[in-house]
């Protein structure tokens, strides 16, 4: 058998992911498929701070302070900082299962629940685990085939388990997990902060200037102001709600999710396992804790090869694993099995011609191209939200 | 520099060769039986641990207390990365007060610990795990859910092909 010819198209992985995000920049942006409304906030947020630096800022820099308009840049480029990084980091998608996994889970629920009698239904996938004194159930997700961690949600919109899900935010449209939660929280935090300010100096810049030229003459020399107060006294109401309901949660260490749900509401003596029970190790906790990788790998390399069913079925008793996991039908229908999609060409090429050759093994066995930004050979580190 | 350096790198290379020939005898003669997923242990919370507890399958594969001494020295590293203490404080308030911009430039502690790991299981996959025909996925490629233990059968010993000792892969579909 002659050296395969084989074609290597590369492709990301994110091209490749189930779900319904929207990806940017190769990979480095990820979104939820409608942005509408994220739009809106966009220009909300940028066309109030432009009209307050066209408007207010040149007449409370000279007859206030230059500070003013100093300090409303800087937390303008935080808020802006902050929506940007909720928006586009992955909230901390759970990749679902390979289709090894899921049988392996499948095998033990129906060896966990034993003969069911034909007819019947079978009983609901729910493992129990207890945390810090406290039965936690875990659910069986029929989407990702796997059973979710402990707060972990599945998000209907974009169709990923989400680790310690908060909720679907359309404002910023992305889900709100584990891994962006602290931006979204420091983002209502300074967004209320920016509309406060923007009103405040909004209703100075009229008192002052009215003082000298008259309220209707200020109005009208000064046009935007009206539409930025109609904005900031809208926005005060929702946002600063908004970072109220979120310091209590945090302090508390819960999630929207479980608050919405009544899961730690303190029925049948049930309370939050995860709290400390002191409101600055809770806050220090979900501010301050590590900051979480993403285990999705959007930018690591899939290596497609074009090459036949023959040569697969050929190979199959020669490379571990891969192709026959890719040859048979996935559990998950449109599964893409990501990682093992590279079968390691060298073995191929060694067998088809003489077990005497000593092909170049880069690495051990990682069944893809280890991701860019995790090992030692990346030219550069890749940064991923 | 002079022979000591040669006899130096020499070993270095016959060694790694080696290493790679083991891989390679692996992959050649064998093919894979089973897997077995270490699942996670939540009974401290959502940080990330393994249940130590020794799977069936791999009873006449590897030593309990080798099994449990990588579990173990795994569960080590993820606490040690997700620990909430001065440093994790540190990194959070200084990232705070750049908008997170740093991290564009810096990694993580996490991420420096998830680079420790790697190593370490490429390491036990080398000393410990291949030469008994068993290998470890890192978590992170399963998306820290499982530690994957492929078990790969000795096509010599069994005669057969792996298809009727492999439980998972494929079973008819």
């Amino acid at each position: 058998m002659s050296a395969v010819m084989v074609a290597k198209k590369v492709t990301r992985k994110w091209e490749k992911l189930p779900g319904k995000n929207t990806f940017c920049c190769d990979g480095r942006v990820m979104m939820a498929r409608q942005k509408g409304v994220f739009y809106l906030t966009l220009f909300l947020i940028i066309g109030t701070c432009s009209l307050f630096f066209a408007f207010e800022c040149p007449y409370l820099a000279v007859h206030l302070s230059p500070a003013i308009p100093v300090f409303a840049i800087v937390l303008f480029f935080f808020v802006m900082a902050m929506l940007l990084r909720t928006s586009f980091s992955d909230p901390g998608v759970l990749p679902r299962a390979q289709p090894d996994e899921a049988m392996y889970i499948e095998m033990e629920i129906e060896a966990a629940n034993g003969n069911v009698p034909s007819g019947q239904r079978p009983p609901p996938r729910i493992r129990n685990v207890q945390i810090n004194n406290q039965i936690v159930k875990l659910k069986y997700c029929y989407t990702c085939k796997i059973f979710r961690p402990p707060r972990a949600s599945h998000c209907g919109i974009c169709d990923n388990c989400v680790e310690r899900f908060d909720h679907h935010c359309p404002w910023v449209g992305n889900c709100v997990g584990k891994r962006n939660y602290r931006y979204f929280y420091l983002f209502t935090l300074s967004l209320s902060l920016l509309t406060i300010y923007i009103f405040t100096f909004d209703i100075v810049h009229v008192v002052l200037r009215s003082v000298s030229d008259g309220f209707v003459q200020t109005l009208k020399e000064t046009p935007g102001t009206v539409l930025e107060v109609l904005v900031c006294f809208f926005t005060l109401w929702s946002v600063v709600g908004l970072t109220g309901f979120h310091t209590y949660l945090v302090l508390l260490n819960q999630t929207t999710n479980e608050d919405i749900k009544g899961s730690w509401s303190g029925k049948n003596r049930v309370q939050n396992p995860y709290s400390h029970r002191n409101i600055v190790k809770n806050c220090c906790e979900v501010l301050c804790g590590p900051v979480y990788p993403s285990v999705l790998d959007r930018r690591g390399l899939m290596a497609e090869l074009s090459s036949s069913p023959v040569m697969i079925s050929n190979a199959k008793n020669y490379i571990p694993d891969l192709q026959t996991t890719k040859t048979t039908a996935p559990l998950i229908p449109n599964e893409q099995t990501p990682e093992e999609a590279k079968p390691p060409l060298q073995y191929r090429t060694e067998e088809a011609t003489e077990p005497k050759q000593s092909p170049t093994v880069q690495e051990l066995p990682a069944v893809d191209i280890p991701p860019a930004s995790l090992t030692d050979t990346a030219p550069a580190k890749e940064q991923v939200f | 520099m002079g022979r000591g350096w040669v006899r130096c790198r020499w070993g270095w290379m016959t060694d790694h060769i080696q290493k790679f020939h083991n891989l390679q005898e692996l992959r050649r003669s064998a093919s894979l039986a089973t897997k077995v997923f270490i699942q996670r242990d939540y009974s401290d919370g959502t940080v990330c641990q393994f249940q130590t507890k020794f799977p069936a399958e791999l009873d006449s594969r590897i030593e309990r207390q080798l099994f449990e001494d990588t579990v173990k020295t795994l569960n080590g590293f993820y606490a040690e990365a997700e620990k909430i203490g001065g440093q994790s404080y540190l990194e959070g308030c200084l990232a705070c007060t750049t908008a997170y911009i740093i991290f564009l430039c810096m990694e993580t502690r996490y991420e420096k610990v998830l680079k420790k790991i790697s190593r370490y299981i490429q390491e036990q996959n080398e000393k410990i795990y291949a030469p008994r025909g068993l290998l470890i996925t890192d978590p992170i490629e399963r998306g820290m859910r499982v530690i994957e233990i492929s078990i790969f059968e000795d096509r010599g010993s069994s005669g057969s092909t792996s298809s009727s000792s492999s439980t998972s892969s494929s079973s008819g579909r």
